[in-house]
């Protein structure tokens, strides 16, 4: 067993922290303000190479894994990005570059992978719909067999990015469920060029993460040829499996990342602040609650890596699902507890903006939600880790 | 022409510095290439971007970890490393750190065009060594440059200091030395290609017998100083408000600066 990095991941570490020191919470707070997407941020992780990193190096990337990914990701978050240090790199990283290694034709891999690693262009992936969620198998969009293609029909929410990207991993229905053999089967990806007419996006206002546009995407009378099907038709579940199961890793990365950040500035606060004579951190009442929730990030930190090295080393799905969801529930819980006593911590001035930590708090409470919500991660562990019965249909 | 830069490993700039018998406790310290260093990487890798240079060598004397120091100067753009490690080198002063530079670079061979280094290492802030490997060498030097233009067809290179209230402009022929400071360039992130590459560039072990010296004359026998002790700056402590009418503020300020600290 070996828990060392490698001298080359040290040093992607280091340019990371870098990268975050130049582009530090104060900056953050006026995008989010804004509601203005991070050009200075994208142009910096762009050059240097962070968008390439799980693409191959004959399609201008370094080839790198999940696990590089998730460490970049969580130095940008805890030294000063927050969320943002996650989050347009998994929507371009994760939702595109990630299958399109994986999955893609010699064309695909062609079009697509050379423009992701230069920066210059943005994925998101249209998953979830109205009626379907964590429920992957009910989805309703379907792409109906049209000529050489499919002619595509549905509805969308909560995509990420839509409103930017020039890429979409769209999944969709081919074969309806009722129809199909088992629920698995009949799901196919789509890679849809955007914008598009026949794709109409509208961003829906949000609670944090306003760097970032999140939409309702309308799909009516979309038509893509044959070669815009990503790995095979109708068998498009384990594909995407190898999506979400990623996605799950960097947002438990990012989960640490921001409980390490929200802690590291309630300790700068707390030993400095005095109330009555002594300065606050020195108070039980803050101290182990922060303590326990560091050591509880440290853990998840540890499942996180473990996860990342088995997606890495090709285990079996089953084993990687188990592993990253056991994390991700972790990361989150702590996190969540982090940010709660960097505020309590900061007392009034964890309120005000200009101390970042309330916006921290708005960006930890999405990843309770997504990308799997705390109760289907521990629905999950509890069905097919420890073999409970399923107890929701 | 080859130019060769001067690395040096140094804890990060973020460090708590703790003592432990009277020693730097090293325990919990990251360690960082030396910021003042990389702007000197960087002027050398621009230099060879230019089609100034054909070769950007980077040097480091240190421990093991100093191996860390060379990969992010390869990085950047160094095209190979050289690594001077050996256990009694531990305790040189920067007498001999010079001296065992000086011989690495006679052993790798003498034709270089240019010696860059940071202007001073941001751990024991001597700024000596730059100085005393351009006495030895008896090369020019110009120190904490801003501006480097190099014209190796001609032989000269023109460096650019700050000096108060203005500029001072050195021409100086080559080969010859200089730091360099902030101001001079915006050091790159390594970005993670170069990192890549970084691991297949090649980096030199040397040990002191493969340059000629013996153990007298490095570590501590070889040196003019030691350090004695090590002590953390005094706490810093509360300042004081003087309020009142100008005069009354005047009079309770050179009271204090006359009675108090008697510095008038």
């Amino acid at each position: 067993m070996d828990f060392s990095f490698t001298e080359e991941q040290r040093l992607m570490a280091e340019t990371a922290r870098r990268i975050a020191r130049d582009f530090p919470p104060d900056y953050w707070y006026e995008k989010e303000e804004k509601g203005e997407f991070g050009e200075e941020f994208w142009k910096a992780i762009s050059e240097a190479g962070f968008l390439g990193m799980v693409i191959p190096e004959e399609y201008g990337g370094v080839g790198l894994g999940i696990t590089e990914l998730m460490l970049v990701i969580q130095e940008l978050c805890a030294n000063g990005c927050g969320m943002a240090g996650n989050w347009y790199i998994c929507l371009t990283e994760v939702f595109g570059a990630m299958p399109i290694v994986r999955y893609g034709t010699e064309e695909q891999k062609e079009k697509y992978l050379p423009n992701i690693a230069r920066g210059e262009l943005e994925f998101c992936m249209a998953l979830t719909e109205p009626n379907a969620g964590t429920n992957t198998f009910r989805t309703e969009t379907f792409a109906k067999r049209e000529g050489d293609g499919f002619r595509i029909n549905g509805t969308k929410i909560f995509i990420s990015g839509a409103d930017r990207a020039k890429g979409m991993l769209l999944i969709s229905r081919t074969t309806k469920m009722d129809e199909a053999p088992k629920k698995t089967h009949g799901i196919t990806l789509f890679l849809v060029d955007l914008p598009n007419e026949a794709v109409k996006v509208s961003p829906i206002p949000k609670h944090g993460i306003n760097y970032s546009k999140t939409c309702e995407v309308v799909i009516e009378d979309l038509w893509v040829p044959e070669e815009a099907v990503l790995g095979e038709v109708d068998r498009g579940w384990h594909a995407l499996l190898d999506v979400l199961d990623p996605e799950r890793l960097v947002f438990t990365a990012a989960s640490v990342g921001i409980g390490k950040l929200a802690i590291k500035t309630a300790v700068d606060y707390g030993n400095q602040r005095r109330v009555f004579t002594d300065p606050i951190g020195s108070y039980q009442a803050l101290q182990h609650p922060i303590a326990e929730a560091y050591a509880s990030l440290i853990s998840a930190e540890l499942l996180a890596y473990k996860a990342g090295w088995l997606f890495d080393h090709g285990a079996h799905y089953r084993e990687v699902g188990a592993t990253a969801n056991m994390a991700k529930a972790v990361a989150v819980e702590n996190a969540t507890k982090a940010v709660y006593w960097a505020m309590q911590t900061l007392g009034g001035y964890g309120y005000a903006k200009e101390y970042h930590v309330e916006r921290w708090w708005r960006e930890i409470n999405l990843v309770r939600l997504a990308p799997v919500t705390q109760q289907m991660a521990l629905n999950y562990i509890a069905e097919h880790v420890l073999g409970m019965p399923k107890s929701y249909r | 022409m080859k130019v060769v830069v001067f690395c040096k490993s140094v804890p990060d700039t973020e460090t708590r510095v703790k003592l432990k018998d009277n020693r730097l406790d090293k325990s919990e310290i990251k360690y960082i290439l030396n910021p003042y260093d990389e702007f000197a990487v960087e002027e050398a890798v621009r230099m060879k971007e230019a089609g100034k240079v054909d070769e950007v060598v980077a040097i480091s004397m240190g421990p093991e970890r100093a191996r860390e120091a060379l990969r992010s100067a390869l990085a950047i753009g160094a095209d190979r490393g050289i690594l001077i490690k050996d256990d009694v080198l531990d305790g040189s002063d920067t007498y001999v750190t010079a001296k065992v530079l000086v011989k690495a670079l006679e052993k790798d061979g003498a034709e270089y065009g240019m010696l860059l280094f940071g202007q001073q290492a941001i751990d024991g802030d001597t700024w000596h060594v730059p100085g005393q490997v351009a006495e030895m060498l008896g090369l020019p030097q110009a120190g904490s440059i801003i501006k480097l233009e190099v014209d190796p067809d001609a032989g000269k290179a023109v460096a650019n200091r700050l000096v108060e209230g203005g500029e001072e402009v050195h021409e100086m022929s080559l080969p010859c030395v200089v730091t360099c400071r902030k101001g001079l360039n915006e050091p790159r992130y390594p970005s993670l290609p170069n990192i890549m590459k970084a691991k297949r560039k090649p980096i030199q072990d040397y040990s002191i017998a493969d340059l000629d010296l013996s153990p007298e004359e490095v570590g501590k026998a070889g040196s003019f100083t030691e350090v004695l002790s090590y002590s953390l700056p005094p706490k810093k402590e509360a300042g004081r408000k003087v309020e009142g009418e100008p005069e009354e503020v005047v009079q309770a300020l050179v009271k204090f600066l006359k009675e108090e600290i008697k510095v008038i």
